[in-house]
């Protein structure tokens, strides 16, 4: 029995005070060393649990093991088989609800950190130079349009194009990635790395049409007379608001504009960019998801001085991943829980000044099961803001079914399709990702982006609907 | 990229540019608009789409030159690329035989009314056609706007050249001595000059429509960046317009959230005209 190491190789990363003032990435990655005493932490189970946790089913005590001896080059190629975005997945999974938690060492200390080797062997992978292409089916003659470039979109184009299909993807804007490029801020997954991940999808013989707009520049029937399928990845893209008095006054954003300023336009960098972004003093971001913390540590970012979230109700409940709400605390986020804003009042500008809210205490659990947030009367109080940052919650964008009759959505615009496959009410058309969930995370995308990927391969195969 | 073919300059600091840009052009129809971003470190600003050609796969942008974006764009020469154009973008303009409509086109709104009149003049209403500057110079598609009007009104704010004073005082004369004559009205151009095309319309009960020119990012409907009021409820001018029924927009909110980035628009003007051979920042 070899020695059990019961702790995980740490992996470096910026101070606090020192990340708060700049945009790069936070965690600077494992070294080689690194990298091959954590792979060797896997017991090499031989019925592993862990691939069961991964929604693409990685073989990750395959590349563990080929890790551990330092032969990178296969263990990666052996996760590409799965994976075509190993250097995102390895950054943006939540891992310890994923392969980690079911990880075996997981039972009595600490599990394999899969996640931060896969991440380094996707990058050792680009420091070697140029990324080896795998071999590709003979042409199939058939075209697949993808709608959307985010992880969903990427996924199916790579799987379809590995086996032979002629691959069109379909972006609305100027920049392929989807969440990855506006959402997803740079201190946790840098852009360069997923224009990387981009070009490789492009690499295996994806074609990219940017700047085209799915039920705009084209509807989804007039794609379906010249391809032969198409998967719908356009995300969840149309933000929520609360509806309250005042959301409409200057300086109040959707956490979409607030992040696609920041991370897509690069207003961080105003003026050598040219897309502005309003920079306060006080800012308040309203919500308790991944979202929320990627928006008040960009206000931080921003130069901010106080950066404060508001959750209606108590830390235990939030959404957003253990290891974010750590480092936002750690950076200095202020978090008001128990909190209902029920107004935004503005100056004599039309500018925020201030949110007001009421205080809420825990009551009996609701249908999500978690305890329901019941506001205390008469407890409302104002906080002084100059900026408030709505993160809660999106829904698929209309675009698409307000153009296509014959496509089944639910009331909140969530397109309908058959799980095993990613097929929608109308022939020849599949979804996935957040545009049929309404929201969640880039790996449950792809892992959806591979069953339709298989699907559509299926269907292009034998015409049987 | 989308190579710029024509370029001509249609009055001070206004700017024709004919764009290749075949996506946007095969379905383009009047009232939509594209999002441009003229390089790499550039921002997006929507542009209306003044006229198209589907087959040859181009489109019409008019441009004035009020920022700094505007003013990038302006110094481009046939030859030049934009970097992006995405489009078209909106809902088109709800064209119907209505009888007799009033157009109004205000300053660089002149270029976006000239689709929409000839639409409606092709669809068989009679097209009485407002058009105003601040000045004779800054007038432009006189020729165009009377090749589709059955009647057009030129004014000037300093009374250079046609009838001096605001596109209103003809508007509400029409109003007056035509009651119940005319169907509708549209109007494009600064949204102070809609928001009192839309006052005036109001008591004489002609249905009004304004096109919103908003601060946008993607304009596909994913920020809300581009929000305002209409009849009590937030829309998207991006995906629910641009045209709103302009009796029932909150003109004070939208000219308030037109001003909020005013002093960083300051700042890109003077940081482009410090280093104007600009190369894309690494």
């Amino acid at each position: 029995m070899p020695r059990v190491n019961p702790t995980r190789t740490p992996m470096a990363e910026q101070a606090a005070e020192e990340r708060i003032r700049n945009f790069d990435e936070v965690p600077y990655g494992y070294t080689v060393e690194e990298a091959m005493a954590e792979a060797q932490r896997c017991l090499l189970c031989k019925r592993p649990t862990c691939m069961d946790g991964c929604p693409v089913h990685i073989n990750i005590v395959g590349f563990l093991e080929l890790a551990a001896k330092g032969d990178f080059r296969a263990a990666i190629n052996l996760i590409k088989e799965s994976d075509a975005l190993p250097a995102i997945t390895g950054r943006v999974c939540p891992q310890e609800t994923q392969c980690e938690q079911v990880c075996v060492m997981a039972r009595k200390y600490e599990p394999v950190a899969i996640g931060r080797v896969e991440r380094f062997l996707a990058d050792w992978e680009a420091s070697q130079g140029d990324m080896p292409t795998p071999e590709l089916a003979p042409p199939s003659g058939k075209r697949v349009a993808v709608v959307g470039s985010g992880p969903a979109g990427l996924t199916v184009a790579a799987d379809l194009a590995r086996l032979g299909h002629r691959v069109t993807i379909f972006e609305a804007l100027h920049e392929a990635g989807g969440v990855l490029v506006y959402g997803i801020p740079e201190f946790r997954l840098p852009k360069a790395i997923v224009r990387r991940e981009v070009d490789y999808v492009c690499g295996l013989g994806a074609e990219l049409v940017k700047d085209f707009v799915v039920g705009q520049t084209a509807t989804l029937d007039e794609l379906l007379t010249e391809f032969d399928a198409v998967f719908l990845g356009s995300g969840a893209g149309l933000p929520w608001f609360l509806d309250l008095p005042g959301e409409n006054l200057s300086g109040v954003y959707s956490a979409n504009e607030y992040l696609t300023r920041s991370n897509l336009m690069k207003a961080y960098r105003f003026p050598e960019y040219d897309t502005p972004i309003a920079r306060g003093r006080r800012v308040i971001t309203i919500g308790g998801g991944n979202v929320a913390m990627d928006a008040c540590r960009t206000a931080l970012r921003l130069g901010a001085e106080e950066s404060i979230v508001v959750y209606r109700r108590s830390r235990e409940e939030m959404p957003a991943r253990a290891e974010e709400i750590d480092r936002a605390e750690e950076e200095g986020i202020q978090f008001m829980y128990l909190t209902t804003p029920v107004a935004i009042h503005g100056d004599e500008h039309g500018q925020v000044e201030s949110l007001e809210c009421l205080r809420n205490q825990l009551g009996e659990p609701d249908a999500s099961g978690r305890r329901r947030p019941v506001a205390i009367e008469g407890s409302n109080y104002r906080v002084p803001a100059d900026i408030v940052i709505m993160a809660i919650g999106q829904s698929p964008s209309p675009l698409i079914p307000r153009t296509t009759a014959d496509l089944d959505t639910k009331k909140d615009g969530v397109v309908v399709i058959d799980p095993p496959t990613g097929k929608t009410s109308k022939r020849g058309v599949f979804a996935g990702g957040d545009v049929a969930t309404g929201g969640a995370t880039v790996i449950l995308a792809m892992g959806q982006g591979r069953t339709a990927a298989a699907a559509i391969d299926e269907y292009l195969k034998t015409g049987v609907w | 990229m989308y190579p710029i073919l024509e370029k001509q300059e249609l009055a001070p600091a206004i700017k024709m540019m004919v764009v290749a840009a075949p996506n946007a052009a095969r379905k383009a129809r009047a009232g939509q608009f594209v999002i441009i971003r003229v390089d790499e470190p550039g921002e997006r600003i929507p542009l209306t789409i003044a006229d198209h050609d589907s087959e040859k796969g181009t489109i019409t942008l008019i441009l004035q030159e009020v920022g700094k974006t505007t003013m990038q764009m302006g110094a481009l020469e046939v030859g030049d690329s934009l970097a992006t154009v995405a489009g078209p973008l909106g809902h088109p303009t709800e064209i119907e035989d209505y009888g007799t409509v009033v157009c109004v086109g205000g300053g660089v709104g002149i270029a976006p009314i000239f689709p929409i009149a000839r639409a409606l003049k092709q669809a068989g209403n009679r097209v009485v056609a407002i058009i105003g500057a601040r000045s004779r110079d800054l007038l432009f598609w006189e020729d165009r706007m009377r090749s589709v009007s059955d009647e057009l009104i030129v004014c000037t704010d300093d009374g250079s050249y046609g009838r001096p004073g605001l596109v209103t005082e003809p508007l509400r004369e029409i109003l007056e001595e035509r009651r119940g004559e005319i169907a509708r009205v549209w109007a494009v151009g600064p949204a102070v000059m809609m928001k009192f095309v839309s006052r005036t319309t109001e008591p004489f009960g002609v249905p009004t429509t304004v096109s919103l020119n908003t601060v946008m990012i993607d304009g596909t409907g994913m920020c809300g960046g581009c929000r305002v009021m209409s009849g009590g409820a937030a829309q998207f001018v991006c995906v629910d317009g641009p045209e709103f029924d302009g009796w029932l927009v909150d003109w004070d909110l939208l000219l308030s959230r037109l001003q909020y980035y005013r002093p960083q628009e300051q700042e890109a003007i003077e940081h482009w005209q410090t280093c104007r051979s600009r190369e894309v920042p690494a």
